[in-house]
């Protein structure tokens, strides 16, 4: 059998940070993957703190003092800004995973026009809103308390 | 030759591997003289004549149909005869094999893996009458509205461009990629097939489309513009409503009879008997 | 389950997690704002305001869809980020099964949480 003499070749996770191309859609995927980690980590250790409420106020309040502290209350804020960029730009795949917003098959004349010319308007729309709520959330947080 | 703003010489500075010789691959780089219009391709041929003959890389049509050129430049993806050294703007050009594809030596990729997964999702038209498909008597009716749903997709050249954007393809063997996945769209919406249900069984699982996140990296890419994205979504779009059960079955083409009574114009010859 | 189901799972958690996650957002932490579903005023978290809301059967049951959609999006995502690392097959075997696990024993803890607080916040 001929010994594999060919070299490998994959980018690995340089792939889905950068590989040498930079669109701009390429930093949505990335960051939804970042955020949706962040949020699934904070998650299931949120559903333990908070499962305390069902040993009364006591065990209630103690657990909800652990988690009161300045730096605590920026790690929220960060999962609030995780969430909004994370459930915003998952409505806008939603909708264009499924198809819809992207734009219908055409003859390719160059320059090539493609779905992500067609998704344009949808992303910054939603990156819009997200600044909307990040700001929202920002003063909610830390001015109107 | 007066180049304008152009500078008279780039240098390429071209990712080498032999195997036997070298255990990585090793960065060299070629200056050449630069004459306006010159592609990657000509950059490429003038390194092998002037310079180093041992360099080794695949193209044949030189015009950006047959797929044989794609290769990354300046880091991105492209066809080397597409690919005006001009529009790169930079005075050191970057040239390196296609990425997420073992390389055979120097510029050669192995397109194997692509080869096998383009097969795996039957990439020709499946339909129950096979007499008719090997021996054919008539044309199937296709209107063109029929044509234009998956004409675009049609365009691939399989050049692989697609698959080393793609930042699934970057760390996943086993998704199918781009090209595979948008061939099979092209396949699946072609009034002519009949062969959703058997490409079926293979895209319902984790080769199919389901690691596709939309990144748009292939499209961005592609030197045909096939969009191949946008094949990827609309496919999703078809097998989610099939796992809904709400997935209507597309009318399939159907032979048109020859029609009758119609008088051949006098001078006219008849189509000579088919050769094949 | 293979991917062209779980998939389309995947996103109509997606869909349920954005309206109800939303919406507990919006309870939390846009309180100065809306002022919604905080009845005792003060904090979203004061146990006024937690009893208030626990005594409502309809909250106890979208909180447990909450959670149930919550877990199986989240999940299947990291075994889609995981599996894109492509592990061995073995690996990937007993990583299905260890989300599997952790899902549904979240999903049981976190169900008996809902449920004895509102029998707790109904006493109270």
């Amino acid at each position: 059998m001929e010994k594999d003499r060919r070299h490998p070749n994959r980018l690995g996770i340089w792939g889905w940070v950068g590989g040498g191309s930079w669109g701009p859609d390429r930093y949505l995927y990335t960051l939804h993957r970042i955020t949706g980690l962040g949020l699934l980590a904070y998650f299931l250790v949120h559903v333990v703190v908070t499962s305390s409420r069902a040993l009364g106020e006591g065990a209630w309040e103690a657990s909800m003092a652990r988690v009161s502290g300045p730096l605590f209350v920026l790690g929220e804020y960060l999962v609030f800004v995780a969430f909004a960029f994370h459930a915003i730009n998952g409505l806008r795949l939603f909708f264009a995973e499924l198809g819809w917003g992207i734009g219908k098959p055409i003859e390719p004349i160059y320059p090539y026009r493609t779905c992500l010319d067609d998704q344009r308007p949808w992303a910054l729309g939603a990156l819009l809103l997200i600044a909307v709520l990040v700001v929202v959330g920002a003063l909610d947080f830390f001015v109107w308390h | 030759m007066s180049n304008g703003n152009l500078p008279e010489q780039i240098v390429f500075r071209i990712r080498r591997f032999a195997p036997g010789r070298d255990k990585e691959p090793v960065w060299k780089e070629y200056p050449i003289a630069y004459e306006a219009g010159m592609t990657i391709l000509d950059g490429l041929w003038k390194v092998k004549e002037t310079i180093d003959p041992t360099l080794a890389w695949r193209a044949s049509c030189r015009m950006g149909v047959c797929g044989s050129c794609g290769m990354l430049i300046n880091g991105k993806a492209g066809l080397g005869c597409n690919t005006q050294i001009a529009e790169l703007g930079t005075a050191v050009v970057t040239v390196a094999p296609l990425a997420n594809f073992p390389i055979v030596r120097d510029l050669v990729p192995d397109l194997r893996p692509l080869f096998d997964a383009h097969t795996a999702l039957s990439p020709y038209i499946l339909r129950a009458d096979t007499a008719e498909q090997e021996e054919p008597t008539r044309e199937y009716y296709q209107s063109a509205e029929q044509m234009e749903a998956y004409l675009q997709f049609s365009y691939c050249i399989k050049c692989a461009c697609c698959m080393a954007a793609c930042p699934t393809c970057a760390t996943d063997p086993v998704y199918s990629g781009p090209v595979a996945l948008a061939q099979a769209h092209r396949y699946n919406t072609d009034t002519r097939d009949d062969g959703f249900e058997v490409r079926k069984e293979v895209l319902a699982g984790e080769v199919g489309p389901w690691r596709c996140h939309f990144a748009g990296e292939c499209s961005r890419v592609c030197p045909k513009g096939v969009d191949p994205a946008k094949a990827i979504q609309l496919m999703k779009r078809q097998l989610v409503a099939d796992a809904l059960g709400l997935r209507k079955k597309p009318p399939l083409a159907q032979p048109v009879e020859k029609p009758e009574g119609i008088e051949r114009r006098p001078g006219i010859p008849e189509a000579p008997p088919p050769t094949v | 389950m293979r991917d062209q189901k779980l998939w389309t799972w995947h996103l109509a958690a997606g869909a349920i997690i954005l309206f109800l996650l939303g919406l507990h957002m919006a309870i939390m932490h846009l309180d100065a704002l809306l002022g919604i579903f905080n009845p005792a005023g003060g904090h979203p978290i004061d146990w006024a305001n937690v009893v208030a809301r626990g005594q409502s059967l309809a909250f106890t049951v979208t909180y447990i869809l909450l959670l149930g959609a919550a877990l199986f999006h989240g999940l299947y995502g990291l075994r889609n980020i995981l599996f894109e690392l492509d592990p061995a097959p073995p690996l990937k075997k007993a990583l299905s099964w260890v989300l599997i696990l952790v899902g549904v024993g979240l999903f049981i803890f976190g169900t008996w949480a809902a449920w004895v607080g509102h029998q707790v916040a109904s006493l109270t």
